[in-house]
């Protein structure tokens, strides 16, 4: 497999015990360290808000296009288990959380909220994954990005019925129930699917699809190659983000951090059987135990602000970014690949 | 000589970056002629919002308008967002030099 990821298909790697710290040690999680460290002793570095746009829309549409330019050599009705496996269970994980953070005395609105930025998923988390996995010299399906594209809404959609739900007997102030609720859904629906991570992403499947290797070569210069070293900027962004969040743990108690570190740990088995019963490969079971273990920190804030507004925003951000993103990127996703290579290949 | 200036009213409305979309809709749906968004930081009830990202954003709009319009919206952003969002409103005496634009 090439740095660019040209292979596909079953492959096996080196499952030595070397390459866990191997893969731990990859250069772009260095830079999240240290964005995180310059938040902790109260650094004055920040990014500018344009640029940590301009990289966000950078990598969104890198990805894409990555993984449209392989969907352009296969068959497209060969996928749709894959979409209809991935579909399924982001839909799947707020409703399987939702009784769990009730009887961990979340209210109904947190318990909903948190439940959706874990069924939602993570675009950076799944771009470290992959990093990991080239580093480590595992191969996994190109076209994982449409999974990525896929699990974006599901898990919002099931978080605010579960809300709604929840909110029976309640006072209806909230915009998904009452008689504003049909336009609050078609709402909801629009700005998921129009937001900017499914546009940008599906929009760069198309691109590199319809494109293909030869289309996309001229671009290639700007979008594939420097890849890796605007997601080392974004992670260092992200550590300034994180490590603000880190700070607000205190204030909502140990519940939070446990809810952080063991849901990723048990969603990331359910991502593996997902990935065993699709007879994915090896990189492709990690990447879906990670990419069910990932907690959105961009879509899903801004979704369940203006659908679920009585959940607190800064407890299911402080989860998502302040501890499961973290967790995720230094020890999740080694153990994630560590498992993949026992039980797959 | 002097200027002719008319009295009007500045309402500064300081909320969620999500509630932008639905805060324009608002304030010309209740009679405001037009409005002015900007990105804005800072800290007090809702915590610190340092807008480094998406869901962290922050906004101030304003709204030059007539005092009853003005008032209305108030109500409506106080009545409607400040149960379960951050949202700061307040209101100015302004002077403008025409009139028919608020």
């Amino acid at each position: 497999m090439t740095e660019n990821g040209q292979s596909v298909g079953r492959g096996r790697q080196r499952p030595t015990s070397a390459s866990i710290l191997f893969i731990m040690i990859d250069v772009v999680i260095f830079f999240f360290l240290l964005g995180l460290f310059a938040r902790l002793v109260g650094s004055d570095l920040r990014l500018p808000e344009a640029l940590y746009e301009t990289l966000s829309i950078y990598l969104l549409l890198a990805i894409g296009i990555k993984g449209g330019i392989e969907l352009s050599q296969q068959p497209l009705l060969a996928l749709v288990p894959e979409v209809a496996g991935v579909l399924v269970l982001s839909f799947l994980i707020p409703i399987v959380l939702y009784p769990v953070l009730r009887m961990l005395r979340f209210n109904w609105a947190d318990s909903a909220s948190i439940g959706a930025h874990f069924g939602s998923v993570s675009v950076v988390t799944f771009a470290v994954v992959t990093a990991a996995l080239i580093r480590a010299d595992i191969t996994y399906e190109q076209h994982a990005p449409l999974w990525v594209a896929v699990m974006e809404a599901p898990g919002l959609i099931a978080g605010v019925m579960l809300a709604r739900l929840g909110s029976q007997g309640q006072q209806p102030t909230d915009t998904m129930s009452g008689s504003s609720g049909g336009s609050a859904w078609g709402s909801l629906l629009h700005d998921v699917v129009f937001g900017k991570s499914v546009l940008l992403l599906l929009g760069g499947i198309v691109i590199g699809a319809v494109a293909g290797v030869d289309g996309t070569a001229p671009i290639k210069a700007l979008f594939i190659d420097p890849f890796k070293g605007v997601l080392a900027l974004f992670l260092l962004e992200l550590g300034l983000v994180a490590g603000a969040r880190l700070a607000e743990v205190k204030r909502f108690g140990w519940q939070v951090v446990v809810i952080g570190v063991v849901v990723p740990l048990l969603l990331a088995l359910l991502g593996t059987l997902l990935g065993l019963l699709l007879d994915l490969s090896v990189g492709g079971v990690a990447i879906m135990a990670t990419l069910a273990a990932s907690a959105s920190y961009i879509a899903a804030p801004t979704a369940m602000r203006i659908a679920v507004p009585q959940a607190n925003a800064g407890l299911s951000i402080t989860i998502s970014l302040g501890i499961v993103f973290p967790f995720n990127v230094v020890i999740g996703i080694p153990i994630y690949i560590w498992l993949a290579q026992r039980v797959a290949g | 000589m002097r200027l002719e200036k008319y009295a009007r009213s500045l309402l500064v409305i300081i909320a969620e970056g999500t509630l932008e979309r639905r805060l324009v809709q608002d304030v010309q749906r209740l009679g405001a002629h037009g409005y002015t968004v900007t990105d804005v930081r800072g800290g007090g009830h809702s915590g610190v919002r340092e807008g480094a990202w998406e869901a962290d954003r922050t906004i101030r709009m304003e709204v030059v308008c007539d005092e009853g319009v003005a008032d209305q919206i108030g109500e409506y952003v106080l009545n409607q967002y400040a149960k379960n969002y951050g949202v700061t409103i307040f209101f100015a005496p302004v002077q403008v030099l025409r009139p028919n634009k608020f």
